[in-house]
């Protein structure tokens, strides 16, 4: 078991040393460095200064070694538009951002495991076939046009739910959180709908498959021999096997969600990192790109890897194997 | 027992047996024939300035232009019809979403090949990129290449084969190792057939059926997240307005209750997905061979 | 005679696929007395195991059963409401399954499998439970029982799984043990210990046991009785000895002379020629008509059961001469 989290970790931090030099090369290599890191506006002095400052007239490979260096620090230079270092700005609108991809993942899970049970026990009744209709539809429409048709429904038609910004917030554990205010609550609800649709969509199928996966297999109908209640068969014996790939890509997932929520972010304005780098992108705030860059990829990796840990530990066959190894 | 086919044939007909991936298909030939044909079906020209007026922006669907034009869908901003606009950005968008998947197809058929042929290194460092590629979500791969590359068509599709080809690398080398492990393949080399032979001859052809079902699937995907990056500002630039474009330009508008410049786009939009996604979903039952029988 | 454990009286089940009536089980009946082995033989889609899964109550859908009685201890299956049935499962009859590796579920330990399965029919408590399981355990000859009820199923041998699943199947001390062909993905000398095991479970505790099997050689040293199964029917019916010394339908004959034996090394193994017939479609008449060296016009028509000797059912107009093996 250690010795598969360290090697894991190995891998982590080999990925996020490869990205590193990814984005090192776009924004040292490719792109003029001078263009993206330092303020056009600055004058000609300002410039030759911070030139030799950010040592961007030393040879590539030492140039990355200094980028390396400060990113290590967390220092990713300062935002253009904020002049304050723009890692900070980063993370302080990552609480907003986790508190809508939570919303939005609790959400897809509490309606989907549910519903696509429902769907993979009666695969022919009516409402499994609507649940399952309802899933391609959620795979099938884009995420933004869709936010787009719930603020034209439930807040310009029908006005009952604010179609922008986050609300009043409310301290929690330190954190600055939505959910805890019922003006707060108004307004994550339609952004967390909008981010958990296409989830949704993706627990529905993968638990409706699963379920009637498992409802063949000989364990099921020897539970059934044993004389088992149907509840106990399928909570127990059905639920806790499709648990194991359902949790898994709903960890795998919760990358893509926090990706996601760009968009969602920007129909609602919801001031998360998501709507923080298109309004950097649109303003060429560089810093603040390259730096949520780093960040996302960084939790990505941090997720995958919580994600393979969490399996280890819920899947006994993968425990007990890497145990022996 | 039928009688003898050619296997286009047969695929044709299993194709058929269902009415809904048929309505699919018809749906989607429509809107091909709408984007391919724009120019002459369009009541207006939207890029040519002179036709516009903006005392006829804004109007909703239905109203008549100062020039006696019937704008059936309304009209945007700038006083351009709204039918006409959709016609010219499904050129967009469904060019850039074929484009792009086919590209991505082949970057990915080659290193899916070269991958499952040579096997060793070359498979390791390959198969290395795939997976670190694949564990990252498609649109922040988009996001980082648009955001150092800029905006522009070009640079859109560009986006969206380095999104895509991971996709196609794992799926073609997956068939190809299969088919690799078989006897006539052995029996090929023995026979020291050239290696572009029997890659191109033998290991191809068997990795094509799962190929075209994910590829279908992806255009899908392509143009989906084409329009989210449109729509986002980061895709493609004003001048050629995909329908992603065309939504976002009508964002604004919506809030005070003028819904059309962004709904019917939108609506065009989720045809042209569903469509494409009812054919999909045939096809990846018609081409399976466990399904086959 | 003591009264039978379980009657089987003119059960049918059928599939109700979207290609046509496929008619699994037609007809059978037979019975098992306490303390008794009944052998179910048939080669696979005969409806051997159909038969098993309709005394159970678990053919899965579009099969149902259509018509039939299956009485225990005086008790018809067939009136049970599925709440009556459920209670019946697993405390009156237990099943063992074919495959151990599939039969216990992979992410449940032990423990947790066995105390659901107690408690699903005796409101004990866990503890109680848990000695309960751990003794039965102890009675499958698993050693250490009380470490193994920590254990997930993958840490267990196919053998020791197989174990696992036959001390389930005894938790409740149920009347009725049907066993479908527990032991054909084991080892030989774990399958001969498991044989010897369930023999003489049957015989000191009076359960009656239904051992479903494709092999006859099993049968052989195991069962009391045998039924011969074949495209749903039973085609004979008699004790083992004068089953298996005397054939008289022209199938039984032929799984017979297909066993491999010593007595006829360097000669080609026999078989039976042709295949199973479809039961989705089956042709008027005997359904081994077709693979039949003994079949003529009369054929055409279902021959009925007769009974050719005291104690021996069949169902064939054209029987072995009796000596034929002997």
């Amino acid at each position: 078991m250690p010795a598969f989290v360290i090697r894991r970790l190995l891998q982590s931090v080999l990925v996020l040393g490869v990205m590193s030099l990814l984005v090192f090369a776009g924004v040292y290599a490719i792109g003029n460095p001078v263009d993206i890191l330092i303020d056009p506006q600055a004058g000609q002095a300002d410039i030759a200064r911070a030139i030799s400052a950010l040592g961007l007239d030393r040879p590539l490979v030492e140039q990355y070694l200094i980028f390396l260096r400060q990113a290590l620090a967390g220092d990713l230079g300062n935002s253009f538009v904020y002049n304050v270092p723009a890692i900070q700005l980063i993370l302080e609108r990552m609480p907003a951002t986790l508190e809508l991809a939570l919303a939005a993942t609790t959400l897809a899970v509490l309606l989907g495991i549910p519903l696509g049970l429902w769907a993979g026990l009666a695969p022919d009744s009516w409402q499994g076939k609507l649940i399952m209709s309802g899933s391609i539809l959620g795979f099938s429409l884009p995420t933004f046009w869709v936010g787009l048709l719930l603020i034209m429904l439930f807040a310009v038609e029908l006005g009952w739910l604010p179609a922008s910004g986050r609300g009043p917030t409310t301290e929690f554990l330190g954190v600055q959180v939505s959910f805890l205010s019922w003006d707060g609550m108004r307004h994550l609800i339609l952004p967390a709908i909008n981010l958990a649709l296409f989830k949704l969509s993706l627990i529905i199928r993968l638990t409706r498959a699963g379920t009637r996966e498992a409802l063949l297999q000989d364990y099921v109908k020897f539970a059934r021999a044993k004389g088992l209640s149907n509840a106990r068969v399928v909570g127990v014996h059905v639920l806790k096997n499709i648990m194991i790939p359902v949790v898994t890509v709903i960890g795998l997932e919760f990358g893509s969600v926090i990706a996601f929520a760009i968009v969602t972010e920007s129909i609602f304005g919801w001031p998360g990192m998501g709507k923080l780098i298109i309004d950097s992108i649109n303003v060429l705030d560089r810093p603040v790109i390259v730096a949520y860059l780093l960040v996302i990829v960084f939790l990505v990796i941090l997720i995958n890897l919580a994600v393979d840990i969490v399996y280890s530990l819920l899947d006994p066959r993968v425990r007990i194997g890497e145990a022996q190894a | 027992m039928r009688r003898e086919q050619t296997p286009l044939q047969r695929i044709a007909a299993d194709f058929g047996e269902s009415r809904l991936a048929l309505s699919g298909l018809a749906l989607l030939a429509l809107i091909v024939l709408a984007a391919l044909f724009a120019p002459l079906i369009s009541p207006q020209n939207p890029y040519d300035l002179a036709q516009l007026d903006v005392l006829d922006s804004r109007l909703p669907p239905g109203s008549r232009s100062g020039a006696g034009l019937t704008f059936w869908l309304g009209s945007d901003g700038q006083g351009r019809d709204i039918l006409s606009g959709i016609f010219y950005g499904l050129r967009i968008s469904l060019m850039v979403g074929v484009a792009s998947t086919a590209c991505a197809v082949i970057v990915g058929l080659s290193m899916g090949l070269c991958a499952a042929y040579f096997g060793g290194r070359t498979d390791s460092l390959i198969m290395r990129i795939v997976d670190i590629q694949l564990s990252f979500p498609s649109i922040l791969i988009a996001l980082i290449l648009l955001a150092l590359l800029g905006q522009g068509v070009g640079k859109t599709i560009f986006a969206l084969i380095m999104v895509q080809w991971a996709y196609y690398a794992r799926t073609v080398r997956g068939t190809a190792l299969i088919e690799r492990g078989k006897e006539y393949i052995e029996a090929a080399t023995c026979l020291a057939l050239p290696p572009a032979r029997i890659v191109f001859r033998h290991l191809l052809p068997n990795c094509l059926p799962p190929l075209i079902v994910i590829a279908t699937v992806q255009v899908a995907a392509a143009i989906a997240l084409e329009a989210t990056l449109s729509y986002l500002g980061i895709g493609v630039p004003i001048t050629e307005p995909s329908l992603g474009l065309l939504i976002k330009n009508g964002f604004d508008y919506m809030l005070s209750g003028k819904y059309w410049i962004s709904f019917f786009p939108g609506i065009a939009l989720v045809l042209t997905i569903v469509s494409i996604n009812l054919v999909a979903d045939r096809l990846r039952d018609v081409l399976n061979p466990r399904l086959q029988q | 005679m003591t009264e039978p454990t379980l009657r089987v009286e003119n059960l049918h089940t059928h599939f109700f696929t979207r290609q046509g009536v496929v008619k699994a089980v037609e007809d059978v009946s037979f019975s098992v007395a306490p303390g008794k082995i009944l052998g179910l033989v048939g080669e696979s889609g005969s409806g051997k195991s159909v038969t098993g899964y309709s005394i159970m109550g678990l053919v899965d859908p579009p099969g149902r059963r259509v018509a039939g009685r299956i009485l225990l201890g005086g008790d018809d299956l067939c009136a049970m409401t599925s709440e009556q049935m459920r209670s019946v499962r697993g405390r009156r009859i237990a099943m063992i399954f074919q495959d151990p590796m599939m039969t216990l579920n992979p992410v449940l330990r032990i423990d947790t499998q066995m105390i659901e399965a107690i408690r699903a029919h005796t409101s004990v408590s866990r503890v109680v439970a848990r000695e309960r399981a751990r003794d039965a355990l102890a009675q499958v000859g698993i050693s250490a029982p009380e470490e193994r009820l920590l254990a997930y199923p993958h840490q267990f041998s196919g053998g020791m799984r197989q174990r696992v699943a036959i001390a389930i199947a005894l938790l409740n001390k149920p009347e009725l043990i049907i066993a479908d062909e527990p032991t054909t993905a084991l080892d030989v000398t774990i399958q001969a210990q498991i044989l010897f095991e369930m023999q003489t479970l049957a015989r000191d505790s009076g359960t009656a046991l239904i051992w479903i099997t494709h092999d006859l050689s099993v049968i052989a040293g195991l069962a009391d009785e045998i039924c011969v199964m074949y495209a749903g029917r039973i085609v004979e019916q008699g004790t083992v000895d004068a089953v298996l010394d005397a054939p008289l339908h022209p199938y039984t004959h032929g799984l017979i002379d297909s066993v491999p034996s010593r007595g006829r090394r360097g000669e080609p193994l026999r078989q039976i020629p042709g295949m199973a017939p479809s039961l989705l479609d089956p042709a008027q008449g005997c359904a081994f008509r077709e693979r039949c060296s003994r079949a003529d016009s009369a054929c055409i028509d279902q021959p009925a059961l007769s009974i050719p000797i005291a104690g021996r059912q069949l169902r064939c107009f054209h029987p072995m001469p009796s000596a034929a093996i002997a």
